[in-house]
């Protein structure tokens, strides 16, 4: 009894280390969205590049799409955009633009620039579809799969990294179970 | 005299101004407004992790207390409105979360640690006890031997 007592202390820092060391390296400012394995919120907005169409949920019925969340407020959106335009131009990637709360005039002059890697951009400027995907900071990119159901969100800049280590993986998942 | 009457119409006519959540968001009453502070209270911004979203600045917090309260001026209740933020921002948003498999170790944390503190008090006072109590000052060898020695020592004396 006594010679346990005496490696009492040792099994405590073992489990509570044990404890603690899962958590080291994980980053508490990424959070897993609540909207995996969720439809995407009804929405009704108009598009950036054409004022007079309407988009609603059903433009991401059909095929794997990626949303990306941007804004030209947004210094790190201006980081992944070369990225999104490799993937789209080089990956053949549909990549669905989310300009939340912006002004037109801006994200126009933006693409003119910087190059437009969209197929189609929904205009937010009160940011009401990007509270409805719990978006907290730009840039944020969800995986979303044919029959409209996000599959994944990542939140932070897009690059070759990021895209073959988890949005790749995840698509060919959506790919195969979808 | 006009000069004391001047000061005092001046004094009674002055009100008393404040500023608080009422001058940006109307409600009918205290409570009201309580329910209102209590909620934003323990609602957690996901942007600033550290603060509740009555405190932080950030853009999303105040689209957050915006919903909350147009969901308070809708007749949703207090469940109402925290699901709706769960189920767009993930339970990291409630600063008390629900118990589940996560978060049994989180709850059960305090009891344990008291737990533990009630077995080591437990032990101590099990053992002074037994200490206090038990074990004569000698054992018989050493009764004995003392015996002896004071035998030898009277004798030695009597020499």
């Amino acid at each position: 009894m006594k010679r346990f007592l005496l490696f009492l202390p040792l099994l405590v820092a073992i489990v509570v280390g044990a404890f603690l060391f899962a958590g080291i390296g994980k980053d508490p400012t990424k959070l897993d969205s609540a909207l995996v394995g969720k439809p995407v919120p009804v929405f009704s907005l108009k598009g950036l590049k054409e004022p007079e169409a309407t988009y609603d949920e059903s433009l991401f019925q059909g095929e794997i799409t990626l949303l990306n969340v941007w804004g030209t407020w947004c210094p790190a959106c201006r980081d992944e955009h070369g990225d999104l335009m490799w993937l789209a131009q080089e990956k053949n990637v549909t990549i669905i633009g989310l300009n939340y709360k912006d002004n037109r005039d801006d994200a126009l002059v933006w693409l003119d620039r910087l190059g437009d890697p969209y197929s189609e951009v929904i205009f937010d400027p009160k940011g009401t579809l990007g509270f409805d995907l719990g978006v907290y900071g730009a840039p944020e990119t969800f995986v979303i799969d044919a029959s409209g159901i996000v599959r994944y969100r990542h939140v932070g800049v897009v690059n070759v990294e990021v895209w073959e280590q988890i949005l790749l993986p995840v698509i060919n998942d959506a790919r195969e179970n979808g | 005299m006009l000069r004391i009457v001047c000061l005092l119409l001046a004094m009674v006519a002055t009100s008393v101004t404040y500023a608080d959540v009422s001058a940006v968001y109307g409600f009918d009453n205290r409570s009201e407004e309580q329910r209102y502070q209590n909620l934003i209270a323990e609602l957690r911004c996901p942007k600033c992790q550290n603060q509740n979203i009555a405190d932080s600045n950030s853009p999303i917090s105040k689209d957050m207390r915006n919903v909350v309260y147009q969901m308070m001026l809708d007749g949703a209740s207090n469940e109402e409105i925290v699901d709706s933020l769960v189920g767009r921002f993930g339970e990291f948003v409630k600063y008390k979360p629900d118990l589940d498999r996560r978060t049994f170790v989180l709850w059960a944390t305090p009891a344990i640690a008291v737990l533990g503190g009630l077995l080591v008090v437990v032990g101590i006072v099990v053992r002074s006890r037994r200490t206090g109590t038990a074990a004569p000052a000698l054992s018989a060898e050493e009764q004995a031997r003392i015996d002896q020695m004071l035998a030898e020592q009277a004798r030695n004396g009597n020499d």
